[in-house]
This record gives C-alpha cells, structure tokens and sequence, in this order.
C-alpha cells in the first residue's frame, strides 16, 4: 500500500517540480493571431489619437493664441516636489499635485505639459509657486514671477525647478 | 510570500524591457520629446508612443527639418518610439519603425544598435531563427552601454537556436558582467547541460546557487538555480548532493515550497523519513492551496507511517482529506465565478490596478475566483500577455468612449462660436472694407509722396514744398493778373511791379526754406512711416484673427464626422477583440483550477485508501501490544 502511496506522490512531485504546461487547450497559434489582431486595433487608435490632438490643438488652442507651459526637473535633483501653482496674469490657471511614478518621471528626464491654453499677443505675468520637502525633510516653498511675451507663433515655456529655485526658459 | 512569489515572476518578466530602457539626453532641446520620455518614464505608453509619433511626422513634415528642436533628439526619438512600441507590445510597429532606423543614413554604432533592438524583438516574439539573422548583420562598432546586453541576447539566441556551443562560449566571455551576474552564469550551466557538457553544467549551477548579492532578481535566479541542479540531482537519484543544493534555497524566497519538497524526498529515498519530516513538516504549515504543500500534506503521514506512528498518521491523513475537500469546494466555486464572468470584471478593476499586487488581492473580492489556485498561470508568458493585451483592449474602449464624447463637446463648441460670430461677421466685413479701401488710398499717396521726393534728390523742385499758403497766395496772384488784363487790357506798371515783387518774395521764401523744407518733409514721411507700419500691423493682426474666427467653426463638420466612423469602427471592433480575449483568459484560468480540481480528486482518493491503510494498521499494532503485555 505505502509503496503504491510512494509511487503517486513521485509522480506527482515530478510533476510539481517540472515546468507546467498551462491551458493546453488553447494554442500557441490562436494567441498569436489574437495578438496581431490586437497589435492592429491599437494602431488604428494610435492613428485616431494622433488625428484628435491635431483637432484638439487646432479647435482649442491655435497656434496665435496657444501658450503651453512645462515643467522639469534639474539634473540630479533629488528634492520631494510636492505640488506646482501656475497663475497666468493674476489668475490661478493650473495646480498639480504630484504622485510617486509622476516624480520619478521628472527626475530621470522626463518633462510635463502642465498647462495649456490661450493668451493675446503681448507681455503677460507668470507666476510660478512649488511645494516641496528637501533631500533633509525641511519644507520648501517657493514663488517666482516671470514675464511671458506671446507673440503670433505658439508660446513655449520651461520651468525648470530646483531645490533652491525656479529657472524660467524662453523657448 | 505570495506576493513576492509574483513579483518576482513579473520581476523576471520584465528585466530585459527595463534593460531597454531610453535614458533622457543630457541636454533636452525638445520639450514635447520630454514630454513623450515623462509619459514613458509612467508607463504610459500609448500617451507616449502618440506624442512621440506626432512630434516625428510633424518634424518629417516640415520644409527645413534641421531647423526643428526635434532635429537634434531625431535619432533617440525614432529608437524611443521602438522602444515604446515594444513595451506597449506592438512587436510589428516597432520592427518597422527600428527597420527604417537601420536602412537609413545612420552611423554604424546607430545602425548596430537598431540591429540589435530588433533582434531582440523576434526573440521576444519566440522567432529565434529571425532574430539569429538580425545578430549576424551586426559588423563594426557597437555602442559600449549595449556591448554586455547584446553579447547576452546573442548566446540566448544560440541558445535557443541549438547551438549551445556558441552560446556557452559567448556566456563564458559574460562572466564578469556585473549587470548580468547570476543570469549569465544560470545560463551558461544550462546550455552546457544542453551540449551534454553535464558536470561543467552543473558546476556553473552550483556556482550560480552561491553567488552572494543583496539583489532580489539575482537572489531569485540563485535560488532558480538551486532548484533546477536538486531536482536533476534527485532525479540522477544522487539524494545526498541533491539535499545539500536544495537546502540553499531560501526559506522566504519564491522557490522556496519546491526545495523543501525536493529536499524532504531526498531524505524520504535514503530512508531517512525522520530528517525528512523536518522540511515537510515545515511545508505543511504553508498555505495549503500550493501544489507542493498539499502534497507535503500527504507526505508528512506518509512519513509518520514509515515510522511506524500509523495512528498519527491515520490522524493526518484524515485533517488532509478534510482540508482537500475544502479546498476542492473553494475551486469549484471559483470555477463558476470564472464561467460568470466576476473574473474578467476583477480583472479589470481600476484600484486594483493601481498596485503591483493586484492579481493577489483580487481573491478578497466578493464573488472572485482562488487567485492563489491562478499565480503560476498568472505569471506564465502567454497568461501575461493575454492579460495584458485585455487590460490594454479595456483602456482603449475607455479613450474611444471618452473621445465620442470630446466630439460632443467639440461640436458644441464649435455650434456656440457659430452662433456668436455668424451674426456679427457681416457688419465688421463691411466696415472693414471701408477702411481698407482707405487705407490702401492713403498708403498710394505715401508711396506717391515718397517717389516724388526721391525724384527731388536728383531735380530739385522747390514748387512742391510749398505751403498751402503759398500756394493759395500764388493762385490769387494769377487771379488778380487775370482780373487786370480781361477785355484785353495791359496791368497798369505800377501795379505790375507789386505783383512781380508778391511773386519773387513767394519764390524767395520758397526757394531760400528748400533744403529745410526738404528735410522736415523727409522727417515727417518717417513719421508717418511708423503710423503706416503700425496700421500694417493692426491689419495683419485684424485679417489673422477674422480668420481665426471663421476657422474656428468652419471646415470641422468632414473631420468630425470622419473621426466619428473611425471611433465607431474601432469601438467595434475593440469590444469583438476583448469578447474573444476574455474567453481565452477565462479558458485559461478555468483549465487550471479544473487541472488543480483533478489533482486534487486524486489527491483525496489516494488519502482515502492511505487513511485506512493508517487505521488498520495502527489497530493492528495496537492489538499485537495488547497480546504481548
């Protein structure tokens, strides 16, 4: 009895130490295809996304009133941001709160649009607030005012923002 | 322990993307690249790969692409969106998108790199014999970041082409690779083992179980390791040396439940069912819906009764059987939930997919089904990538969903804008038209005036600076003359000569002021060179934004409209994708837990007649004591 017992838990512990065969019953053949199928549909989104951002771009923020502000992180910088004001002539017009993976993402290289919309053509104020924590745990907090000249082609701005302060870029 | 098991196993799944990963240049030029990198650096690749991809048609598109910030990234930016392509699982974009990389004006290094990636992508794809053509077109230079990952991907193809030789010699060079350490040295004992070089295989599997190192991944493939070289050491019947390899694995390592398994049988075949007791006893505490502890629950009576302690393991036997019923129970109940679909909602559940453990926790949700019955299955490639690619059909549905409704607004918007301007366009276009018909008179005088008084540097012309004035003093002058000489008569000479003398001071004055005439007069056409330049301006910025008011709702009803079709089209075709996609998860998964139902069935039958066994012989021996007192 035991020799038979012996024999059934061989087999099986064989069994539970090779490499398991999962859900036979589909094929090798049948995921591919299903994947190819699903690689195309997202293509086809792709191309769909691509053609709503030009509308979006063109029908909400054309290219002589846009204004698109970004922000970065110096290279190195290791400072917890915690949330970014923008104000744009007086008015409070973007706050981000920043997550975990979003910090991460600034700090290996990354660059955020963190604001896009519409302004004349001529000088207009920026204001720029951060809150943050340092490498040492002290709290940060800093506000930084800027002018912004928007002129007829799209207005791209940079700020760059470090432990000690904030760089405005003309770009 | 469970969630290290399947972090690990996503851990190992995922090292040769995070080995691919695109680094930020040192100095960015381009933001929206950067923004493309942030979006990436997230994991968010469909964001990435669709900035990315309008960056570079835009940069394509553009008369004078060196002009274009994009130009100095363009070459990063057609590898990141390859890589973006392949983490988003888009194998065939990606291989396109790195082929144009390779067969365009490229440096070597660029060129080799391209090669590579896309080897890299047909061995992902499990095409070993493509990817094996793509490594041997690399000659030349290769960039030094990828010399170490390239020499690893092409023994891994060998490897998986048959030519272990090659591939454990190219693993050989790799052993002092830091990044690889433990991966390098696994894979060389393997494809020794497979060129039937058996000791020296071995010998890099048992140096690879004592490689020291504080890394998780490098800890996991030790421990790998460990269990590959015991169970063939077992199985080799080799129980001593087998023991010794399986008792490195850690206790709390994702291997851990097979070695002590491994390890108590290697005890169990010498005979030594007391040590064996030891790891197997240990086994049977864990959680019982892992194959290798119900099977330590039977073991471990199975023991007790080689030991002659039948009644304890008659006992045992009967706590097993009640528990693999329980448990047989628990998987019948999670194959209906399968078949009901709770599966695939739990599957796709936005806050469990906020966590790396998600597939874990989602047992906690009412109606789900076992997922620790469901952890190999889920850490298993095709499993992984079924989900994946069901997890990424669902986000798509989402986007198409939220887009309809973006067409909603934008057509709101654009019926609002129509309503403001429509009515107001017409009274502006008319009385634009007549200031601009003004405006272009008074810039023909300018331009008049300008070419007069250029005409002027040349032949002087004091008569046209005159004054009005001058000019209206002169007229009456010739009106007085005339006046005088009507029916023919002659001026009286004294009156003549007042009149000559009114004339020569007119021309005196008008001669004598010339040059300062002349000079004020250029300064005044400057004046009003600013004033036009100014109107000019004020025109150009008054055409641009009536144009903008009529773009902004004109012209939009096609593209809407066609973006309409495309979303319906996709939506449809996403929702027959993830119908088909779910059914092939849901089979996957109810495979499983019926294969674990079976063993278990088994299991139970097996226990029933061990259990008597048990009792019969523990009365037995019960009897033969009383007999003997």
């Amino acid at each position: 009895m035991f020799c038979w017992l012996r024999g059934a838990i061989i087999g099986i512990s064989v069994l539970v130490l090779s490499f398991a065969a999962y859900a036979q019953e589909i094929s090798k053949e049948q995921i591919k295809g299903l994947d190819e199928q699903v690689q195309e549909i997202k293509s086809d989104v792709l191309s769909i996304a691509a053609n709503l951002n030009q509308l979006e771009e063109k029908l909400l923020y054309p290219s002589n009133t846009q204004v698109a502000v970004f922000v970065s992180l110096v290279t190195g910088e290791t400072f917890r941001l915690d949330s970014v004001d923008i104000q744009l002539d007086g008015k409070p017009v973007t706050h981000h709160i920043y997550t975990f993976k979003e910090l991460q993402a600034l700090q290996k290289g990354g660059v955020q649009r963190i604001y896009t919309g519409n302004i004349r053509t001529g000088d207009h104020d920026l204001q720029v607030s951060v809150l943050g924590k340092s490498a040492g745990g002290t709290d940060l907090q800093n506000t930084k005012r800027f002018k912004v000249n928007k002129g007829i082609g799209p207005k791209i701005v940079e700020v760059s923002l470090t432990a000690q302060g904030i760089t405005f870029k003309d770009r | 322990m469970y969630r290290l098991i399947v972090s690990l196993i996503f851990l190992m799944f995922s090292v040769s993307s995070v080995l691919a990963g695109v680094s930020a240049p040192k100095e960015l030029k381009d933001l929206y690249f950067g923004e493309a990198l942030y979006d990436a650096y997230q994991g968010d690749w469909f964001d990435a790969i669709s900035r990315l991809d309008t960056e570079l048609a835009q940069h394509y598109g553009l008369d004078d692409p060196k002009r274009d910030t994009l130009y100095y990234h363009v070459n990063q930016a057609e590898f990141a969106v390859g890589d973006f392509e392949l983490a988003y699982r888009m194998h065939l974009r990606a291989g396109r998108a790195i082929k144009a990389v390779i067969e365009g004006n490229v440096s070597e290094p660029v060129r080799n790199e391209a090669i590579f990636r896309l080897a890299r992508i047909y061995f992902q794809k499990n095409e070993p014999a493509n990817a094996l053509y793509a490594v041997k077109r690399i000659r030349g230079a290769v960039p030094p970041n990828i010399r170490d990952d390239l020499a690893f991907l092409r023994a891994q193809i060998f490897m998986a082409n048959g030519q272990f030789a090659k591939s454990a010699s190219i693993l050989k060079d790799l052993q002092g690779a830091k990044s690889l350490e433990g991966f390098s040295t696994y894979n060389l004992g393997i494809a020794l083992l497979k060129e039937g070089k058996k000791v020296e295989g071995c010998q890099y599997l048992d140096r690879t179980g004592q490689i020291k190192s504080k890394d998780d991944l490098t800890l996991a493939i030790r421990d790998k390791s460990d269990l590959v070289l015991g169970t063939k050491l077992l199985k080799e019947k080799k129980f001593e040396a087998a023991k010794q390899v399986l008792d490195r694995v850690r206790l709390k390592g994702p291997f851990s439940n097979r070695a002590l398994l491994g390890s108590g049988w290697a005890d169990a075949f010498e005979g030594r069912f007391k040590r064996a007791l030891v790891p197997w006893s240990l086994l049977a505490t864990r959680d019982v819906t892992d194959a290798s502890v119900q099977e330590a629950m039977i073991a471990v009576p199975y023991a007790y009764g080689k030991l002659n302690v039948y009644s304890k393991a008659a006992v045992m036997y009967n706590s097993a059987l009640k528990k693999f019923g329980t448990e047989i129970d628990k998987l019948d109940a999670s194959i209906k939930s399968v078949r009901e679909g709770y599966f695939l909602k739990a599957l796709v559940r936005e806050e469990l997919k906020q966590d790396a453990d998600w597939v874990v926790k989602l047992r906690k949700l009412p109606q789900t089904p076992e997922t620790y019955y469901l952890l190999e299955l889920m850490a298993s490639h095709n499993f992984q990538e079924s989900l994946k690619n069901y997890l990424d059909l669902e986000e798509l549905r989402k986007k198409l969903e939220t887009w309809n409704g973006d067409l909603d607004a934008f057509e709101d918007i654009i019926e609002k804008r129509r309503a403001y301007y429509q009515p107001l366009l017409p009274a502006i276009d008319r009385e634009f038209r007549r200031l601009d018909s003004q405006m272009r008179l008074r810039l023909e005088q300018r331009n008049r005036i300008q070419k007069r008084l250029k005409n002027m540097l040349v032949v002087p012309r004091p008569d046209y600076l005159a004054t009005t004035k001058e000019r209206v003093i002169s007229e009456q002058i010739t009106q007085l003359e005339q006046h005088l000489t009507t029916g023919g008569s002659s001026v009286p000479d004294g009156i003549k000569t007042r009149i000559e003398r009114l004339r020569g001071v007119l021309k005196w004055n008008i001669y004598t002021q010339y040059d300062r005439r002349l000079t004020e007069t250029y300064e005044h056409l400057r004046d009003l060179n600013h004033e036009v330049d100014r109107l000019k301006r004020q025109y150009t910025a008054f055409v641009r934004t009536r144009q903008a008011a009529t773009q902004s709702y004109e012209g939009y009803d096609d593209v809407i409209r066609r973006q309409r079709f495309l979303i319906r089209e996709a939506r449809e075709k996403v929702g027959e994708l993830m119908a088909r996609q779910g059914r092939m998860l849901e089979s996957m998964a109810e495979n499983e837990l019926n294969k674990r139902r079976r063993r278990l069935a088994e299991f139970q039958i097996k226990v029933r007649f061990a259990m008597a066994d048990s009792y019969d012989r523990a009365i037995r021996a019960q009897a033969q004591e009383k007999m003997e007192r």
